[in-house]
Protein backbone atom coordinates (compact mmCIF):
# COMPACT_ATOMS: atom_id res chain seq x y z
CA UNK A 1 0.00 0.00 0.00
CA UNK A 2 1.45 3.34 -1.01
CA UNK A 3 2.07 6.10 1.56
CA UNK A 4 -0.36 8.17 -0.47
CA UNK A 5 -3.24 5.84 0.40
CA UNK A 6 -2.20 5.74 4.04
CA UNK A 7 -2.33 9.56 4.13
CA UNK A 8 -5.69 9.64 2.40
CA UNK A 9 -7.19 7.14 4.83
CA UNK A 10 -5.91 9.18 7.79
CA UNK A 11 -7.36 12.32 6.25
CA UNK A 12 -10.77 10.70 5.68
CA UNK A 13 -11.04 9.66 9.33
CA UNK A 14 -12.05 13.20 10.31
CA UNK A 15 -15.09 13.00 8.02
CA UNK A 16 -16.76 10.04 9.72
CA UNK A 17 -17.89 9.25 13.26
CA UNK A 18 -15.92 5.98 13.25
CA UNK A 19 -12.92 4.67 11.26
CA UNK A 20 -14.99 1.57 10.54
CA UNK A 21 -16.83 3.68 7.95
CA UNK A 22 -13.65 3.67 5.87
CA UNK A 23 -13.91 0.03 4.78
CA UNK A 24 -15.44 0.84 1.37
CA UNK A 25 -13.29 3.92 0.64
CA UNK A 26 -10.13 1.96 1.58
CA UNK A 27 -11.06 -1.01 -0.58
CA UNK A 28 -11.68 1.33 -3.51
CA UNK A 29 -8.27 2.96 -3.12
CA UNK A 30 -6.57 -0.43 -3.00
CA UNK A 31 -8.42 -1.63 -6.07
CA UNK A 32 -7.38 1.44 -8.05
CA UNK A 33 -3.77 1.01 -7.01
CA UNK A 34 -3.40 -2.76 -7.38
CA UNK A 35 -6.20 -3.58 -9.83
CA UNK A 36 -7.72 -5.97 -7.32
CA UNK A 37 -7.97 -6.59 -3.59
CA UNK A 38 -5.52 -9.05 -2.09
CA UNK A 39 -5.65 -10.61 1.37
CA UNK A 40 -2.41 -8.82 2.21
CA UNK A 41 -3.99 -5.48 1.38
CA UNK A 42 -6.95 -6.35 3.60
CA UNK A 43 -4.55 -6.98 6.49
CA UNK A 44 -2.97 -3.58 5.94
CA UNK A 45 -6.33 -1.81 5.84
CA UNK A 46 -7.32 -3.65 8.99
CA UNK A 47 -4.55 -2.05 10.99
CA UNK A 48 -5.18 1.42 9.60
CA UNK A 49 -8.88 1.52 10.38
CA UNK A 50 -8.90 -0.69 13.44
CA UNK A 51 -11.30 -3.26 11.99
CA UNK A 52 -10.69 -7.04 12.00
CA UNK A 53 -9.50 -8.42 8.61
CA UNK A 54 -12.33 -10.94 8.55
CA UNK A 55 -14.86 -8.10 8.78
CA UNK A 56 -13.23 -6.37 5.83
CA UNK A 57 -13.14 -9.61 3.86
CA UNK A 58 -16.85 -10.12 4.56
CA UNK A 59 -17.47 -6.70 3.03
CA UNK A 60 -15.13 -7.18 0.08
CA UNK A 61 -16.90 -10.40 -0.91
CA UNK A 62 -20.37 -8.84 -0.64
CA UNK A 63 -20.04 -6.05 -3.19
CA UNK A 64 -19.85 -7.10 -6.84
CA UNK A 65 -17.59 -4.25 -7.94
CA UNK A 66 -14.71 -5.39 -5.78
CA UNK A 67 -12.39 -7.75 -7.61
CA UNK A 68 -10.71 -10.33 -5.43
CA UNK A 69 -8.80 -11.61 -8.45
CA UNK A 70 -6.96 -9.54 -11.05
CA UNK A 71 -9.05 -8.54 -14.07
CA UNK A 72 -8.05 -7.36 -17.53
CA UNK A 73 -6.76 -3.85 -18.09
CA UNK A 74 -10.12 -3.10 -19.69
CA UNK A 75 -13.02 -4.54 -17.77
CA UNK A 76 -15.96 -4.60 -20.16
CA UNK A 77 -19.24 -4.95 -18.31
CA UNK A 78 -22.39 -5.30 -20.35
CA UNK A 79 -25.71 -4.59 -18.67
CA UNK A 80 -28.12 -7.52 -18.94
CA UNK A 81 -31.21 -6.27 -17.10
CA UNK A 82 -34.63 -5.78 -18.67
CA UNK A 83 -34.42 -2.42 -20.48
CA UNK A 84 -31.04 -3.26 -22.02
CA UNK A 85 -32.29 -6.73 -22.84
CA UNK A 86 -35.38 -5.31 -24.62
CA UNK A 87 -33.17 -3.01 -26.67
CA UNK A 88 -30.67 -5.53 -28.02
CA UNK A 89 -28.15 -6.33 -25.31
CA UNK A 90 -27.70 -9.90 -26.56
CA UNK A 91 -26.45 -8.81 -30.01
CA UNK A 92 -23.99 -6.40 -28.42
CA UNK A 93 -22.69 -9.07 -26.08
CA UNK A 94 -22.38 -11.57 -28.92
CA UNK A 95 -20.37 -9.15 -31.05
CA UNK A 96 -17.98 -8.18 -28.25
CA UNK A 97 -17.48 -11.80 -27.18
CA UNK A 98 -16.69 -12.79 -30.78
CA UNK A 99 -14.24 -9.93 -31.19
CA UNK A 100 -12.35 -10.80 -28.04
CA UNK A 101 -12.84 -14.54 -28.52
CA UNK A 102 -13.75 -15.03 -24.86
CA UNK A 103 -16.91 -15.88 -22.96
CA UNK A 104 -18.61 -14.04 -20.14
CA UNK A 105 -16.48 -14.07 -17.00
CA UNK A 106 -13.28 -14.69 -18.95
CA UNK A 107 -10.12 -12.67 -19.53
CA UNK A 108 -8.13 -12.65 -22.76
CA UNK A 109 -4.84 -14.53 -22.57
CA UNK A 110 -2.85 -11.29 -22.85
CA UNK A 111 -4.64 -9.95 -19.78
CA UNK A 112 -6.01 -6.99 -21.68
CA UNK A 113 -9.76 -7.58 -21.53
CA UNK A 114 -12.21 -9.11 -19.10
CA UNK A 115 -15.81 -9.54 -20.23
CA UNK A 116 -18.64 -9.51 -17.71
CA UNK A 117 -22.39 -9.26 -17.71
CA UNK A 118 -23.78 -7.11 -14.92
CA UNK A 119 -27.16 -6.21 -13.49
CA UNK A 120 -28.85 -2.84 -14.08
CA UNK A 121 -26.39 0.01 -14.54
CA UNK A 122 -29.08 2.68 -14.20
CA UNK A 123 -28.77 3.72 -17.80
CA UNK A 124 -32.06 2.29 -19.04
CA UNK A 125 -33.01 5.32 -21.14
CA UNK A 126 -29.89 4.93 -23.25
CA UNK A 127 -29.96 1.13 -23.48
CA UNK A 128 -28.14 -1.00 -24.27
CA UNK A 129 -25.15 0.12 -22.26
CA UNK A 130 -21.73 -1.20 -21.34
CA UNK A 131 -19.29 0.05 -18.77
CA UNK A 132 -15.58 -0.08 -19.56
CA UNK A 133 -13.61 0.60 -16.40
CA UNK A 134 -15.28 3.76 -15.05
CA UNK A 135 -16.97 4.97 -18.21
CA UNK A 136 -20.43 4.22 -19.62
CA UNK A 137 -20.93 3.71 -23.34
CA UNK A 138 -24.59 4.20 -24.12
CA UNK A 139 -27.10 3.73 -26.95
CA UNK A 140 -25.05 0.82 -28.28
CA UNK A 141 -25.46 -1.19 -31.43
CA UNK A 142 -23.20 -4.15 -32.22
CA UNK A 143 -21.37 -1.87 -34.70
CA UNK A 144 -20.88 0.90 -32.18
CA UNK A 145 -19.65 -1.56 -29.56
CA UNK A 146 -17.20 -2.97 -32.09
CA UNK A 147 -15.84 0.51 -32.82
CA UNK A 148 -15.37 1.21 -29.13
CA UNK A 149 -13.50 -2.04 -28.50
CA UNK A 150 -11.44 -1.38 -31.64
CA UNK A 151 -10.47 2.02 -30.32
CA UNK A 152 -9.25 0.42 -27.09
CA UNK A 153 -7.12 -1.91 -29.14
CA UNK A 154 -5.49 1.06 -30.89
CA UNK A 155 -5.14 3.01 -27.67
CA UNK A 156 -3.24 0.20 -25.99
CA UNK A 157 -0.63 -0.36 -28.70
CA UNK B 1 -49.92 18.63 -20.96
CA UNK B 2 -48.51 21.23 -18.57
CA UNK B 3 -44.73 21.79 -18.54
CA UNK B 4 -43.40 21.40 -14.99
CA UNK B 5 -39.83 22.25 -14.17
CA UNK B 6 -39.12 22.05 -10.46
CA UNK B 7 -35.98 19.94 -10.30
CA UNK B 8 -35.20 19.86 -14.01
CA UNK B 9 -35.39 23.64 -14.58
CA UNK B 10 -31.68 24.01 -15.38
CA UNK B 11 -31.13 20.64 -17.06
CA UNK B 12 -31.16 22.00 -20.61
CA UNK B 13 -28.75 24.89 -20.06
CA UNK B 14 -25.18 24.16 -21.16
CA UNK B 15 -22.73 23.89 -18.23
CA UNK B 16 -25.56 23.97 -15.70
CA UNK B 17 -23.39 21.79 -13.47
CA UNK B 18 -20.96 24.66 -12.85
CA UNK B 19 -21.42 27.09 -10.00
CA UNK B 20 -21.25 30.13 -12.28
CA UNK B 21 -24.06 29.06 -14.59
CA UNK B 22 -26.17 27.57 -11.81
CA UNK B 23 -25.89 30.79 -9.78
CA UNK B 24 -26.80 32.94 -12.77
CA UNK B 25 -29.91 30.82 -13.04
CA UNK B 26 -30.87 31.29 -9.42
CA UNK B 27 -29.08 28.53 -7.52
CA UNK B 28 -28.62 29.10 -3.79
CA UNK B 29 -31.23 31.84 -3.62
CA UNK B 30 -33.41 29.69 -1.35
CA UNK B 31 -30.71 29.47 1.31
CA UNK B 32 -31.12 33.02 2.59
CA UNK B 33 -34.88 32.60 2.72
CA UNK B 34 -34.42 29.39 4.71
CA UNK B 35 -31.96 30.96 7.13
CA UNK B 36 -34.56 33.63 7.86
CA UNK B 37 -36.82 30.93 9.30
CA UNK B 38 -36.40 28.65 12.27
CA UNK B 39 -35.65 24.97 11.63
CA UNK B 40 -39.09 24.03 12.94
CA UNK B 41 -40.74 26.50 10.57
CA UNK B 42 -38.98 24.87 7.63
CA UNK B 43 -40.17 21.43 8.70
CA UNK B 44 -43.72 22.82 8.92
CA UNK B 45 -43.50 24.11 5.33
CA UNK B 46 -42.20 20.79 4.09
CA UNK B 47 -45.08 19.06 5.88
CA UNK B 48 -47.63 21.46 4.43
CA UNK B 49 -46.19 21.04 0.94
CA UNK B 50 -46.99 17.34 1.07
CA UNK B 51 -43.54 16.51 -0.33
CA UNK B 52 -43.21 12.74 -0.59
CA UNK B 53 -40.06 10.66 -0.74
CA UNK B 54 -39.07 10.24 -4.38
CA UNK B 55 -36.92 7.15 -4.06
CA UNK B 56 -39.82 4.77 -4.52
CA UNK B 57 -41.64 4.57 -1.20
CA UNK B 58 -43.48 7.87 -1.39
CA UNK B 59 -43.58 8.37 2.39
CA UNK B 60 -44.27 11.97 3.50
CA UNK B 61 -40.91 13.71 3.88
CA UNK B 62 -41.98 16.21 6.53
CA UNK B 63 -43.08 13.48 8.94
CA UNK B 64 -39.64 11.91 8.61
CA UNK B 65 -37.86 15.22 9.21
CA UNK B 66 -39.99 15.79 12.30
CA UNK B 67 -38.62 12.62 13.88
CA UNK B 68 -35.17 14.18 14.03
CA UNK B 69 -34.41 15.57 17.51
CA UNK B 70 -33.89 19.33 17.70
CA UNK B 71 -32.07 19.16 21.06
CA UNK B 72 -28.63 18.31 19.64
CA UNK B 73 -27.72 15.96 22.49
CA UNK B 74 -26.00 13.82 19.88
CA UNK B 75 -24.83 14.80 16.41
CA UNK B 76 -27.49 14.45 13.71
CA UNK B 77 -26.74 13.36 10.16
CA UNK B 78 -28.30 13.71 6.76
CA UNK B 79 -27.72 10.86 4.32
CA UNK B 80 -28.71 11.37 0.70
CA UNK B 81 -29.59 8.20 -1.14
CA UNK B 82 -28.09 8.16 -4.65
CA UNK B 83 -27.79 4.40 -4.87
CA UNK B 84 -30.31 4.40 -7.74
CA UNK B 85 -30.33 0.74 -8.75
CA UNK B 86 -33.97 -0.11 -9.36
CA UNK B 87 -34.19 -1.39 -12.95
CA UNK B 88 -35.89 1.26 -15.11
CA UNK B 89 -34.75 4.11 -12.86
CA UNK B 90 -32.13 6.61 -13.98
CA UNK B 91 -33.34 9.98 -12.73
CA UNK B 92 -31.03 10.87 -9.84
CA UNK B 93 -28.01 10.68 -12.13
CA UNK B 94 -29.59 13.52 -14.14
CA UNK B 95 -29.64 15.71 -11.04
CA UNK B 96 -26.09 14.99 -9.90
CA UNK B 97 -24.66 15.45 -13.37
CA UNK B 98 -26.84 18.29 -14.71
CA UNK B 99 -27.67 20.31 -11.62
CA UNK B 100 -25.54 19.20 -8.67
CA UNK B 101 -25.79 22.65 -7.08
CA UNK B 102 -29.54 22.18 -6.68
CA UNK B 103 -28.83 19.10 -4.60
CA UNK B 104 -26.17 20.91 -2.55
CA UNK B 105 -28.60 23.77 -1.94
CA UNK B 106 -31.25 21.29 -0.80
CA UNK B 107 -28.75 19.60 1.49
CA UNK B 108 -27.77 22.88 3.16
CA UNK B 109 -31.41 23.75 3.85
CA UNK B 110 -32.26 20.25 5.06
CA UNK B 111 -29.24 20.12 7.36
CA UNK B 112 -30.29 23.46 8.84
CA UNK B 113 -33.81 22.16 9.44
CA UNK B 114 -32.71 18.96 11.17
CA UNK B 115 -29.68 20.58 12.83
CA UNK B 116 -27.14 18.35 11.10
CA UNK B 117 -23.60 19.45 10.34
CA UNK B 118 -22.56 16.52 8.22
CA UNK B 119 -24.23 15.13 5.15
CA UNK B 120 -23.22 12.04 3.21
CA UNK B 121 -24.24 11.35 -0.35
CA UNK B 122 -24.17 7.61 -1.00
CA UNK B 123 -23.61 7.22 -4.74
CA UNK B 124 -23.79 3.83 -6.43
CA UNK B 125 -20.31 2.66 -7.42
CA UNK B 126 -21.07 2.44 -11.12
CA UNK B 127 -21.96 6.15 -11.27
CA UNK B 128 -18.33 7.21 -10.81
CA UNK B 129 -18.34 9.45 -13.86
CA UNK B 130 -21.38 11.32 -12.50
CA UNK B 131 -19.98 11.27 -8.98
CA UNK B 132 -16.96 13.20 -10.28
CA UNK B 133 -19.22 15.98 -11.59
CA UNK B 134 -20.95 16.12 -8.23
CA UNK B 135 -17.60 16.20 -6.41
CA UNK B 136 -16.40 19.07 -8.61
CA UNK B 137 -19.56 20.98 -7.74
CA UNK B 138 -19.01 20.32 -4.03
CA UNK B 139 -15.41 21.51 -4.35
CA UNK B 140 -16.62 24.69 -6.08
CA UNK B 141 -19.15 25.27 -3.31
CA UNK B 142 -16.42 24.90 -0.69
CA UNK B 143 -14.19 27.38 -2.53
CA UNK B 144 -17.03 29.86 -2.75
CA UNK B 145 -17.65 29.52 0.98
CA UNK B 146 -21.10 28.06 0.44
CA UNK B 147 -20.03 24.87 2.18
CA UNK B 148 -17.65 24.47 5.08
CA UNK B 149 -18.92 27.07 7.52
CA UNK B 150 -22.04 25.21 8.60
CA UNK B 151 -22.40 22.04 6.57
CA UNK B 152 -19.90 19.50 5.31
CA UNK B 153 -20.73 17.11 2.50
CA UNK B 154 -18.91 13.84 1.92
CA UNK B 155 -19.57 11.56 -1.02
CA UNK B 156 -19.47 7.89 -0.13
CA UNK B 157 -19.10 5.51 -3.05
CA UNK B 158 -21.02 2.25 -3.06
CA UNK B 159 -19.64 -0.84 -4.75
CA UNK B 160 -22.40 -2.64 -6.60
CA UNK B 161 -25.23 -3.83 -4.40
CA UNK B 162 -28.86 -3.13 -5.29
CA UNK B 163 -29.98 -3.67 -1.71
CA UNK B 164 -28.00 -0.64 -0.51
CA UNK B 165 -30.78 1.50 -1.96
CA UNK B 166 -32.86 0.28 1.01
CA UNK B 167 -32.19 2.96 3.60
CA UNK B 168 -31.14 0.76 6.51
CA UNK B 169 -28.91 -1.38 4.28
CA UNK B 170 -27.42 1.85 2.98
CA UNK B 171 -26.59 2.92 6.53
CA UNK B 172 -25.00 -0.45 7.24
CA UNK B 173 -22.91 0.03 4.12
CA UNK B 174 -22.03 3.55 5.20
CA UNK B 175 -20.85 2.06 8.48
CA UNK B 176 -18.46 -0.16 6.56
CA UNK B 177 -20.49 -3.34 6.62
CA UNK B 178 -22.36 -5.62 4.25
CA UNK B 179 -25.56 -4.04 3.01
CA UNK B 180 -27.95 -6.05 5.15
CA UNK B 181 -31.26 -4.30 5.93
CA UNK B 182 -32.03 -3.76 9.59
CA UNK B 183 -35.13 -4.86 11.48
CA UNK B 184 -37.77 -2.15 11.51
CA UNK B 185 -38.47 -0.52 14.88
CA UNK B 186 -41.92 -0.86 16.47
CA UNK B 187 -42.49 2.86 16.88
CA UNK B 188 -41.63 5.80 14.65
CA UNK B 189 -38.07 6.94 15.13
CA UNK B 190 -35.22 8.33 13.02
CA UNK B 191 -32.69 6.10 11.32
CA UNK B 192 -29.42 5.60 13.15
CA UNK B 193 -25.88 6.08 11.90
CA UNK B 194 -23.35 4.76 14.40
CA UNK B 195 -26.07 5.26 16.99
CA UNK B 196 -26.77 8.87 16.00
CA UNK B 197 -30.11 10.14 14.70
CA UNK B 198 -30.09 10.27 10.93
CA UNK B 199 -32.40 11.29 8.14
CA UNK B 200 -32.18 9.36 4.88
CA UNK B 201 -33.77 10.93 1.79
CA UNK B 202 -33.52 10.34 -1.93
CA UNK B 203 -31.61 12.82 -4.15
CA UNK B 204 -34.71 14.12 -5.88
CA UNK B 205 -36.55 14.64 -2.58
CA UNK B 206 -33.75 16.88 -1.29
CA UNK B 207 -33.48 18.60 -4.69
CA UNK B 208 -37.16 19.56 -4.42
CA UNK B 209 -36.62 21.44 -1.15
CA UNK B 210 -35.24 24.74 -2.57
CA UNK B 211 -38.33 25.20 -4.77
CA UNK B 212 -40.65 24.65 -1.82
CA UNK B 213 -38.75 27.17 0.29
CA UNK B 214 -38.85 29.75 -2.49
CA UNK B 215 -42.45 29.25 -3.57
CA UNK B 216 -44.01 28.06 -0.35
CA UNK B 217 -46.06 24.96 0.30
CA UNK B 218 -48.92 26.30 -1.80
CA UNK B 219 -46.57 26.96 -4.73
CA UNK B 220 -45.57 23.30 -4.69
CA UNK B 221 -49.17 22.18 -4.36
CA UNK B 222 -50.07 23.98 -7.57
CA UNK B 223 -48.76 20.88 -9.25
CA UNK B 224 -49.95 17.31 -8.84
CA UNK B 225 -52.95 15.99 -6.95
CA UNK B 226 -54.06 16.83 -3.38
CA UNK B 227 -52.56 13.61 -2.02
CA UNK B 228 -49.58 13.42 -4.38
CA UNK B 229 -48.53 17.05 -4.71
CA UNK B 230 -45.74 18.29 -6.94
CA UNK B 231 -43.79 16.58 -9.65
CA UNK B 232 -41.56 13.60 -10.25
CA UNK B 233 -38.74 12.95 -12.69
CA UNK B 234 -40.65 10.20 -14.41
CA UNK B 235 -38.70 8.08 -16.86
CA UNK B 236 -39.30 5.73 -19.74
CA UNK B 237 -37.19 2.94 -21.16
CA UNK B 238 -37.68 -0.14 -23.28
CA UNK B 239 -39.85 -0.01 -26.37
CA UNK B 240 -40.48 3.73 -26.74
CA UNK B 241 -39.27 6.07 -29.45
CA UNK B 242 -37.66 8.62 -27.11
CA UNK B 243 -36.61 6.97 -23.89
CA UNK B 244 -35.44 9.32 -21.17
CA UNK B 245 -36.26 11.32 -18.07
CA UNK B 246 -38.98 13.98 -18.25
CA UNK B 247 -40.38 15.80 -15.25
CA UNK B 248 -44.16 15.75 -14.98
CA UNK B 249 -46.73 16.44 -12.32
CA UNK B 250 -48.38 13.67 -10.37
CA UNK B 251 -51.73 12.69 -11.77
CA UNK B 252 -50.63 12.84 -15.41
CA UNK B 253 -52.27 10.09 -17.48
CA UNK B 254 -49.66 7.43 -18.17
CA UNK B 255 -50.47 6.98 -21.84
CA UNK B 256 -50.42 10.73 -22.44
CA UNK B 257 -46.97 10.85 -20.86
CA UNK B 258 -45.67 7.98 -22.98
CA UNK B 259 -47.07 9.50 -26.18
CA UNK B 260 -46.14 13.12 -25.46
CA UNK B 261 -42.58 12.69 -24.18
CA UNK B 262 -41.78 9.21 -25.39
CA UNK B 263 -43.14 9.66 -28.90
CA UNK B 264 -45.18 6.48 -28.63
CA UNK B 265 -44.21 2.84 -28.95
CA UNK B 266 -41.01 2.03 -30.81
CA UNK B 267 -41.46 1.36 -34.50
CA UNK B 268 -45.21 2.06 -34.34
CA UNK B 269 -45.90 -1.30 -32.74
CA UNK B 270 -48.68 -2.02 -30.29
CA UNK B 271 -48.22 -1.68 -26.56
CA UNK B 272 -48.34 -4.90 -24.57
CA UNK B 273 -47.43 -3.94 -21.03
CA UNK B 274 -45.68 -1.43 -18.78
CA UNK B 275 -43.88 -2.01 -15.52
CA UNK B 276 -44.79 1.34 -14.02
CA UNK B 277 -42.33 2.29 -11.31
CA UNK B 278 -39.10 0.38 -11.47
CA UNK B 279 -38.94 -3.42 -11.80
CA UNK B 280 -40.42 -4.09 -8.37
CA UNK B 281 -43.95 -2.87 -9.11
CA UNK B 282 -46.80 -4.98 -10.52
CA UNK B 283 -46.85 -5.04 -14.31
CA UNK B 284 -49.80 -3.38 -16.09
CA UNK B 285 -51.47 -4.64 -19.25
CA UNK B 286 -52.05 -2.26 -22.17
CA UNK B 287 -55.70 -1.90 -21.15
CA UNK B 288 -54.71 -0.94 -17.62
CA UNK B 289 -52.11 1.52 -18.89
CA UNK B 290 -54.76 3.35 -20.91
CA UNK B 291 -56.68 4.12 -17.71
CA UNK B 292 -53.71 4.69 -15.40
CA UNK B 293 -52.69 8.04 -13.97
CA UNK B 294 -49.27 8.69 -12.48
CA UNK B 295 -49.92 9.22 -8.79
CA UNK B 296 -49.46 7.09 -5.70
CA UNK B 297 -53.15 6.68 -4.88
CA UNK B 298 -54.32 5.71 -8.34
CA UNK B 299 -51.48 3.26 -8.91
CA UNK B 300 -52.23 1.60 -5.58
CA UNK B 301 -55.94 1.42 -6.39
CA UNK B 302 -55.19 -0.65 -9.49
CA UNK B 303 -53.02 -3.06 -7.53
CA UNK B 304 -49.64 -1.70 -8.53
CA UNK B 305 -47.45 1.12 -7.23
CA UNK B 306 -45.95 4.33 -8.51
CA UNK B 307 -42.53 3.34 -7.15
CA UNK B 308 -39.70 5.35 -8.66
CA UNK B 309 -41.77 6.40 -11.69
CA UNK B 310 -39.34 4.59 -13.99
CA UNK B 311 -41.58 2.94 -16.59
CA UNK B 312 -40.36 -0.05 -18.58
CA UNK B 313 -42.43 -0.21 -21.75
CA UNK B 314 -42.92 -3.47 -23.65
CA UNK B 315 -44.33 -3.90 -27.15
CA UNK B 316 -46.56 -6.62 -28.55
CA UNK B 317 -43.64 -8.90 -29.46
CA UNK B 318 -42.22 -9.09 -25.95
CA UNK B 319 -42.03 -12.60 -24.51
CA UNK B 320 -43.38 -12.22 -20.98
CA UNK B 321 -41.80 -15.46 -19.75
CA UNK B 322 -38.39 -14.23 -20.92
CA UNK B 323 -39.04 -10.84 -19.34
CA UNK B 324 -39.90 -12.41 -15.97
CA UNK B 325 -36.83 -14.65 -16.24
CA UNK B 326 -34.69 -11.57 -16.78
CA UNK B 327 -36.06 -9.97 -13.62
CA UNK B 328 -35.76 -13.14 -11.55
CA UNK B 329 -32.09 -13.37 -12.52
CA UNK B 330 -31.73 -9.81 -11.29
CA UNK B 331 -33.40 -10.56 -7.95
CA UNK B 332 -31.50 -13.82 -7.57
CA UNK B 333 -28.22 -11.97 -8.04
CA UNK B 334 -29.14 -9.05 -5.84
CA UNK B 335 -30.75 -10.78 -2.84
CA UNK B 336 -28.48 -9.87 0.07
CA UNK B 337 -28.79 -13.39 1.45
CA UNK B 338 -29.71 -12.41 4.97
CA UNK B 339 -33.20 -14.01 5.07
CA UNK B 340 -33.72 -17.59 3.96
CA UNK B 341 -37.06 -17.15 2.13
CA UNK B 342 -35.50 -14.47 -0.07
CA UNK B 343 -32.10 -16.04 -0.60
CA UNK B 344 -33.55 -19.44 -1.48
CA UNK B 345 -36.80 -18.24 -3.02
CA UNK B 346 -35.21 -15.96 -5.60
CA UNK B 347 -32.76 -18.67 -6.66
CA UNK B 348 -35.37 -21.39 -6.75
CA UNK B 349 -37.85 -19.37 -8.81
CA UNK B 350 -35.06 -18.42 -11.23
CA UNK B 351 -34.17 -22.13 -11.60
CA UNK B 352 -37.79 -23.10 -12.23
CA UNK B 353 -38.21 -20.54 -14.96
CA UNK B 354 -34.93 -21.65 -16.48
CA UNK B 355 -36.38 -25.14 -16.71
CA UNK B 356 -39.59 -23.82 -18.26
CA UNK B 357 -37.69 -21.85 -20.89
CA UNK B 358 -35.49 -24.80 -21.79
CA UNK B 359 -38.63 -26.80 -22.63
CA UNK B 360 -38.51 -29.12 -19.65
CA UNK B 361 -41.20 -27.43 -17.62
CA UNK B 362 -44.62 -28.71 -16.58
CA UNK B 363 -47.83 -26.99 -15.56
CA UNK B 364 -46.90 -27.70 -11.94
CA UNK B 365 -44.03 -25.25 -12.35
CA UNK B 366 -46.39 -22.30 -12.75
CA UNK B 367 -48.16 -23.19 -9.51
CA UNK B 368 -44.82 -23.76 -7.83
CA UNK B 369 -43.75 -20.23 -8.77
CA UNK B 370 -46.93 -18.85 -7.22
CA UNK B 371 -46.30 -20.99 -4.11
CA UNK B 372 -42.82 -19.53 -3.86
CA UNK B 373 -44.26 -16.04 -4.14
CA UNK B 374 -46.37 -16.79 -1.06
CA UNK B 375 -43.37 -18.20 0.77
CA UNK B 376 -41.34 -15.05 0.05
CA UNK B 377 -44.10 -12.58 0.92
CA UNK B 378 -44.13 -11.03 4.37
CA UNK B 379 -41.56 -13.30 5.94
CA UNK B 380 -38.39 -11.29 5.58
CA UNK B 381 -36.67 -8.28 7.15
CA UNK B 382 -37.07 -5.93 4.18
CA UNK B 383 -39.46 -5.54 1.25
CA UNK B 384 -37.15 -7.08 -1.34
CA UNK B 385 -38.76 -10.55 -1.24
CA UNK B 386 -42.35 -9.21 -1.09
CA UNK B 387 -41.52 -7.18 -4.20
CA UNK B 388 -40.35 -10.33 -5.98
CA UNK B 389 -43.64 -11.95 -4.96
CA UNK B 390 -45.56 -9.04 -6.50
CA UNK B 391 -43.58 -9.33 -9.73
CA UNK B 392 -44.14 -13.09 -10.04
CA UNK B 393 -47.85 -12.86 -9.23
CA UNK B 394 -48.50 -9.98 -11.60
CA UNK B 395 -46.66 -11.53 -14.55
CA UNK B 396 -48.34 -14.92 -14.14
CA UNK B 397 -51.70 -13.42 -13.18
CA UNK B 398 -51.88 -11.19 -16.24
CA UNK B 399 -50.06 -13.27 -18.83
CA UNK B 400 -50.74 -16.83 -17.64
CA UNK B 401 -51.50 -18.12 -21.13
CA UNK B 402 -47.94 -17.32 -22.23
CA UNK B 403 -46.55 -19.34 -19.33
CA UNK B 404 -48.94 -22.20 -20.07
CA UNK B 405 -47.94 -22.21 -23.72
CA UNK B 406 -44.31 -22.68 -22.71
CA UNK B 407 -45.03 -25.72 -20.54
CA UNK B 408 -47.53 -27.33 -22.92
CA UNK B 409 -44.91 -28.14 -25.52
Amino acid sequence: MSPDIVDKIEELKSKYPSPRALVLPSLWMIQYEDGYISLDAIDEISELIDTPPMEIYRVATFYTMFNLEPVGRYHIQICKTLSCSLRGKSEVLKRVAEMLDIGVGETTSDGKYTLSQVECLGSCGTAPVMQINDIYHENLTPEKAEEIVDSLEKESI
Amino acid sequence: MRECRIVSKRFDTPNSHTLKVAKELGAYSAIDIAFGMTPVEIIEIIKESGLRGKGGGGAPAGAKWELMPQDQKRPSYLVVNCDESEPGTFKDRQIISKDPHLLIEGIIITCYAIRAKDAYIYVRGEYYQFQKILQDAIDEAYEAGILGSGVDITIHRGAGAYICGEKSALLESLEGKRGHPRLKPKQKEPEWYFGNPTLVNNVETIASVPYIIEHGASGYREFGTPKSPGTLLFAMSGHVERAGVYEAEFGTPMMEYIDHYGGGILGGKKLKAVIPGGASTAILTADEVKLATLDYEHMRSIGSALGTGGMIVMDEDTDMVEALKNLLEFYHHESCGQCTPCREGTGWSDTILDRVLSGRGSSKDIDKLLDLANIMDGKTICVFAPAVAIVIRSFIGKFRSEFEAKVAK
